[in-house]
């Protein structure tokens, strides 16, 4: 099927149209007339997939801090007091204060990852568009705080208006129950008496002995009716849960917050109660304030360059390589509409070394070329027909193409797996480069040169 | 036909000579190292809507004695100034920034950037890793895809003579910086390992498609070819290549460097250097070495 070269052709021409539609922004297209009347638009699409897991966004390219403005801040764990094996759920609990903190902000887009060297465990905060480092140190900095609610003492309890409460919440006293009497959270499964509730996700509380007492004090109090729990000062509980009859005796066992949670939400349900239940203390390592102008500037100069810098070797190509450089240039026009679309679909974060990567793997996207066409004019000067000279060309210039990139994706691998921020931007835009345009280069300018049948070609293919 | 390798000898004086200078440099003023690598802290101040540089200078000079907080260096050009020192909070940052304000309304903040010390070496420790990691996987790589060269060449003298021109890339790169960061205040950052790193990468591609070269017509020659003769042969094929390639990539990066933004600049030019370097020492210096280095071990199994 493959030998088939409009069968390829197709194949090639579809997944450019496709990136096209990714590469593009939202283009609206308006026509308002007798013979036609639309209100649409083309390009910069935005949907999701099973359910919300895989979101996607083409609207725009993901942009780095240096490119937008904004503050980044490192933000070093201290774990001394925490047993090594709760660590890592300790940070992850730290990371969702802090996500839920930073959204609170109406930031778009806030950045937060966990970077571990060697023992330590750091947290990096990239919010872009505030300006106010000092401001958001504060924000992100303050520890959690989780409160178990119970009515007002003159608030009537209806279970029929159970939304009512959940939405309202000036109905919501604070009760002695509050985070540090936590000692954590956990996913459980119901073996419960209950019937519906086996087998069901749910989370177990555990608190410490005098939390333990304080929570009977308050589960007592309230049988019949709801304890809510609600993370800073968020004004909808996390969870409400109307106490249990037996409850009344007073607790023996840790408490379970039971209802209909999938796995997935009685997970995330039990990291936000460890949040707020095991702040973690922080301390600021490194702190940066990026002025918006400056990255503005920045890239539009440095785009500005890369399309002239192309434009130079498009021009190059066909000086070089006349007509067969036509073709490579419309495999480096190729290139570029797929590795578009692939950062917007990845989605890569661009900064301007990950711009200058692409750029530097624009010109290496060439090489493949250069070092295909080279040899096909030397197996022309030692005799042989065009057709055969292009087709010994491919394949002789075959292993140089493949040890030399297979070296160079070498190095953007380490370079990834040991690079800081800014590094990995780059690696990253530059190992992409090469795989893509590894297929452009040979790929699709080979079926290029069959369906324009340069030199004859097809008579060596199609045999 | 060209004898490229007639002057091997004087190639690998010419390298030395230029590569000279920057060790030198490397030795007595090593590297200027940003704050990436050191720690500490940059103050970058916008002066463009600044009448007079000298007063916008003094202003900011002032306000950094009055809050007690010591300059290490501060380097000021047409529409910035960079003020450097030890790592301070952010407070501090914002209390120079209303002192600044207070008596020069026109200075902007551009940036502030503080990277504690703990940080600063680790990311040093890390970039050397990564070369020397980089260096290990690439000669192993070499080694294995040049097995099957004829007896009694070996595929580890190649992968090594790739390496050492790989190090004259790195270490000529290395040490122009070294001289730019003494008389130009050019400083070394995590981008600068970025272009470090690149070079290394396109300093193998470049020797490899050559040593690929070799490799073939070490199998096509007649016997009665010497191995110089061979290399030779295989260079001035792979020349036009060589060319084309670099100046594509050449001209990608003078685009990037004459047109883009301040802010990559010494990052392009290290690019430059390096993609020049690059093209350079496959032909001049891994050749060359890998030459001399074969027809030594060929003599010494001769004698014996």
């Amino acid at each position: 099927m493959f030998k088939n070269i409009y069968f390829r052709l197709g194949l090639i021409s579809t997944l450019v149209a496709l990136c096209l539609l990714i590469d593009l922004p939202r283009v609206p297209i308006k026509s308002d007339n007798q013979w036609l009347s639309v209100d649409s638009f083309i390009g910069g699409y935005s949907f999701s997939l099973f359910g919300g897991r895989y979101q996607f966004d083409f609207s725009k390219f993901k942009r780095g801090l240096d490119l937008n403005g904004g503050v980044r801040i490192v933000l070093q764990a201290n774990l001394e007091d925490i047993a090594p094996e709760d660590r890592e759920k300790a940070v992850e609990s730290a990371v969702e204060v802090i996500e839920r903190r930073v959204n609170l902000l109406g930031v778009s887009e806030p950045h937060i990852s966990t970077l571990k060297v060697g023992d330590d465990y750091r947290i990096v905060v990239e919010i872009p568009g505030v300006g106010d480092v000092t401001e958001a140190i504060s924000l992100v900095g303050e520890t959690a705080q989780i409160k178990f609610m119970e009515l007002k003492d003159d608030v009537e309890w209806n279970v029929e208006n159970y939304q009512q409460y959940y939405f309202s919440p000036d109905v919501w006293q604070e009760t002695d129950v509050t985070g540090a009497d936590l000692k954590g959270a956990a996913v459980v499964f119901g073996s419960g008496s209950k019937a519906g509730l086996q087998d069901r996700p749910q989370i177990q509380l555990s608190f410490t002995k005098p939390g333990l007492d304080k929570f009977s004090e308050v589960a007592k109090k309230n049988v019949g009716k709801p304890v809510a729990i609600f993370l800073d000062d968020e004004v909808t509980p996390i969870s409400m849960a109307v106490v249990d009859q037996n409850l009344a005796q007073g607790l023996v066992s840790d408490p379970v917050i039971s209802g209909s949670f999938t796995m997935q939400e009685a997970q995330t349900l039990s990291v936000q109660i460890r949040a707020g239940a095991l702040p973690i203390s922080i301390s600021v390592v490194e702190q940066q304030t990026i002025g918006a102008t400056l990255g503005e500037e920045s890239v539009q100069k440095s785009f500005f360059a890369g399309l002239v810098g192309m434009g130079m070797v498009l021009i190059f190509m066909i000086y070089m390589y006349r007509h067969m450089g036509v073709l490579a240039d419309m495999a480096l026009i190729i290139y570029t509409i797929i590795i578009l679309a692939i950062f917007k679909i990845i989605p890569v974060v661009l900064t301007l070394p990950g711009i200058a990567g692409f750029i530097l793997s624009v010109g290496m996207a060439s090489d493949a070329n250069i070092l295909i066409f080279e040899r096909i004019k030397e197996e022309i000067l030692w005799g042989k027909p065009e057709a055969m000279a292009i087709k010994h060309g491919f394949e002789r210039a075959w292993t140089s193409i493949r040890d030399s990139n297979i070296s160079s994706l070498i190095t953007a691998f380490i370079l990834f797996e040991f690079g800081t921020g800014p590094v990995k931007g780059f690696a990253l835009t530059l190992s992409l480069g090469i795989m893509v345009s590894l297929f452009t280069s040979i790929v699709v300018v080979r079926t290029l040169i069959e369906v324009f049948n340069i030199g004859d070609f097809r008579k060596v293919t199609q045999k | 036909m060209m004898n490229v390798m007639k002057y091997k000898k004087i190639y690998l004086l010419f390298s030395g000579i230029v590569l000279l200078p920057g060790i030198i440099s490397l030795l007595v003023f090593r590297l200027n190292l940003a704050v990436d690598f050191t720690g500490g802290s940059v103050f970058t101040y916008d002066i463009s809507n600044v009448t007079s540089l000298e007063s916008a200078e003094q202003t900011v000079k002032d306000a950094f004695s009055e809050q007690g907080v010591p300059i290490n260096e501060l380097v000021s050009s047409q529409d910035q100034i960079e003020v450097r020192t030890e790592p301070v909070s952010s407070e501090v940052n914002d209390q120079l920034l209303q002192k600044i304000k207070e008596s020069q309304d026109s200075i902007s903040q551009k940036s502030f950037i503080t990277v504690g010390s703990i940080i600063g070496r680790e990311t040093a420790l890390k970039a050397f890793k990564a070369l020397g990691v980089a260096s290990l996987g690439i000669m192993l790589y070499i080694a294995y895809a040049f097995r099957n060269i004829p007896k009694p060449y070996s595929s580890l003298r190649f992968g090594v003579s790739a390496i050492i021109a790989m190090l004259h890339d790195a270490f000529l790169l290395l040490g122009m910086f070294s001289l730019l960061g003494k008389f130009h205040g050019v400083a070394v950052d995590s981008l600068f390992i970025t272009a470090v790193l690149t070079v290394i990468g396109f300093s193998i591609h470049d020797s490899i498609v050559v040593f690929d070269r070799i490799r073939e017509n070490l199998k096509k020659m007649p016997s009665s070819w010497g191995f110089e003769d061979v290399v030779n042969f295989s260079i001035v094929e792979t020349l036009n290549r060589s060319f084309a390639t670099s100046l594509t990539v050449l001209i990608t990066l003078l685009s990037l460097f004459i047109l883009g933004g301040e802010s990559i600049k010494y990052f392009v030019l290290a690019l430059l250097i390096g993609i020049i370097s690059g093209t350079y020492s496959s032909i001049f210096t891994a050749s060359p070495i890998l030459v001399i280095w074969e027809e030594h071990i060929l003599n010494k199994n001769k004698k014996s």
